[in-house]
């Protein structure tokens, strides 16, 4: 019963969420904010955890794999593989949430317990639209950008160390990265970066919204919303990948 | 004027609130008094709507608040301002741009006359050269003031103070305590103050309320307070050596 009443109070915030905001320009303003606080500033993170992931793939499966019946592309072809299609969209996601899920719900938790919430309602200010939607709009933009960065790096720390240490020439690397490339595979994976920055903003913005109490309560927030947006990213991303690859 | 009819509230089971029926005139400073918990700043609540009450009704100039529709609720709310205890102002935005807030989202002028506007009323309440610093930056007497500067932006009909002078020294207290009469006065708004601090009842208050065992136990003037002898009104009120000399003083019992 408390899940389907999450759940139901879940979609409510959402339909609030999505009503029609009061200045378009307020909001704007805010969602560009937004981009610079959730997207750019998570691009050092993001940017390391690429690079040594990549790495780290190329040279797993090369010592894992190191057969001479293996063709010489396999490397290559794995790193870019496991970067596009899960790696880069999902795993990273799911760092984001941690760092960004847990930043959304401190905020407006502590918004909340802090009476501001309170505040934007009595003006007659749409709280969850204002606080909410330029967190959706502005993850949902800047993700896919962060994703993008994100590959890029995975295949280039995978040629890196491939090649710094010596487990693979370059040339065969390169091949490797461009054997039977399928462009869809970066479409799936958009696809699902756009989902998973909703779920972010939208589970992580209901906890800080309905956050009572003090600053205990706002630490809980935080907690929940990462580990329910961790949750939901992962069936989410077994569904879409039902619905996008089969 | 704001008028309350039959207002009960619940929480579950906990009943907060039993049978309210009230006045709040315009252009005076109706306190509402009452012990911790009794209930006060819940009426302040169901009063603007953050708590819809469990039965009875919430009348602004007639208009019952709970009958109206969410437009019409969003329209009245602009004409609202409020000041929290902790004063709510925004972290993230500074002094200016907190006052700045309710023009910025709901006054049609442009920007250069939202800026004159917001600037006038940061002036008006004594805050200068502050206007670029963050609400964590300033004191706690002054985080009152840029509150009340905000509330007061978009012309109020309406002004709520939910304790204005709690955690304030007894100097800063007054002046906050003037400011909200001195703001009553000119702009003739229907003002309810929600204290327990009786030096502003003495120094400010027209119309008291005193909330006790969950219903409007006592109403009246400043100079009836003083001489009524409603026993848990006499008990909390002059609870203080200090307020009993002023009873005296003022020629009560």
């Amino acid at each position: 019963m408390t899940l389907l009443f999450h759940i139901g109070r879940y979609f409510m915030l959402l339909g609030e969420v999505f009503s029609k905001p009061e200045r378009f320009r307020v909001y704007w303003r805010r969602t560009v904010e937004e981009m610079e606080l959730l997207g750019v500033k998570s691009l050092g993170i993001v940017a390391l955890l690429s690079l040594f992931m990549g790495a780290v793939i190329a040279i797993q499966t090369k010592t894992n794999i190191d057969s001479p019946l293996i063709p010489f592309y396999v490397v290559g072809f794995t790193v870019r593989q496991s970067t596009i299609l899960e790696f880069s969209p999902t795993i990273i996601s799911l760092i984001l949430a941690g760092k960004v899920g847990s930043t959304i719900a401190a905020e407006i938790g502590s918004m909340r317990v802090r009476e501001q919430i309170d505040a934007l309602d009595i003006m007659g200010v749409n709280s969850a639209g204002y606080l909410i939607l330029p967190k959706i709009i502005a993850t949902a933009i800047i993700n896919p950008f962060l994703i993008m960065i994100s590959m890029f790096l995975s295949i280039f720390g995978g040629w890196m160390a491939g090649v710094l240490s010596g487990i693979i020439s370059s040339s065969n690397y390169i091949a490797g990265v461009q054997w039977d490339f399928d462009p869809y595979i970066v479409t799936y994976a958009l696809i699902k970066t756009v989902v998973f920055a909703v779920i972010i903003a939208t589970v992580s913005g209901y906890q800080g919204y309905y956050t009572r109490g003090g600053t205990r309560e706002v630490g809980i927030s935080s907690t929940r919303a990462v580990v329910y947006s961790d949750v939901v990213i992962l069936i989410a991303n077994y569904l879409l990948t039902q619905l996008l690859l089969l | 004027m704001i008028e309350v009819k039959d207002l009960s509230k619940s929480f579950g089971a906990v009943e907060v609130l039993r049978g309210i029926n009230a006045r709040f005139g315009k252009g005076k400073v109706n306190q509402v008094i009452g012990k911790s918990g009794s209930g006060k700043s819940v009426l302040a609540k169901c009063l603007v709507g953050l708590h819809p009450p469990t039965t009875g009704e919430v009348l602004y100039d007639g208009e019952s608040f709970q009958g109206m529709d969410k437009e019409r609720k969003k329209l009245l709310r602009q004409e609202i301002g409020m000041l929290f205890q902790s004063s709510a102002l925004f972290d993230s935005l500074t002094v200016m741009e907190n006052v700045l807030f309710p023009l910025r989202m709901f006054a049609t002028m442009s920007e250069s006359e939202m800026r004159d506007r917001a600037a006038f009323c940061l002036k008006r309440v004594n805050i200068e050269g502050a206007n670029s610093k963050f609400p964590a930056e300033i004191s706690g007497g002054m985080q009152k003031r840029v509150g009340i500067a905000r509330a007061i932006a978009m012309n109020p009909k309406y002004l709520f103070v939910d304790e204005p002078n709690s955690g304030l020294d007894p100097q800063t207290s007054i002046v906050i305590d003037n400011l909200i009469q001195e703001i009553t006065e000119e702009y003739n708004t229907t003002t309810i103050v929600i204290t327990h601090d009786m030096n502003s009842v003495i120094g400010i208050g027209d119309e008291i309320f005193f909330i006790h065992n969950k219903q409007l136990w006592w109403q009246g003037s400043r100079d009836e307070l003083v001489k009524s002898d409603n026993q848990e009104l006499q008990e909390f009120i002059f609870a203080g050596s200090l307020m009993r000399q002023v009873r005296t003083a003022m020629g009560g019992r």
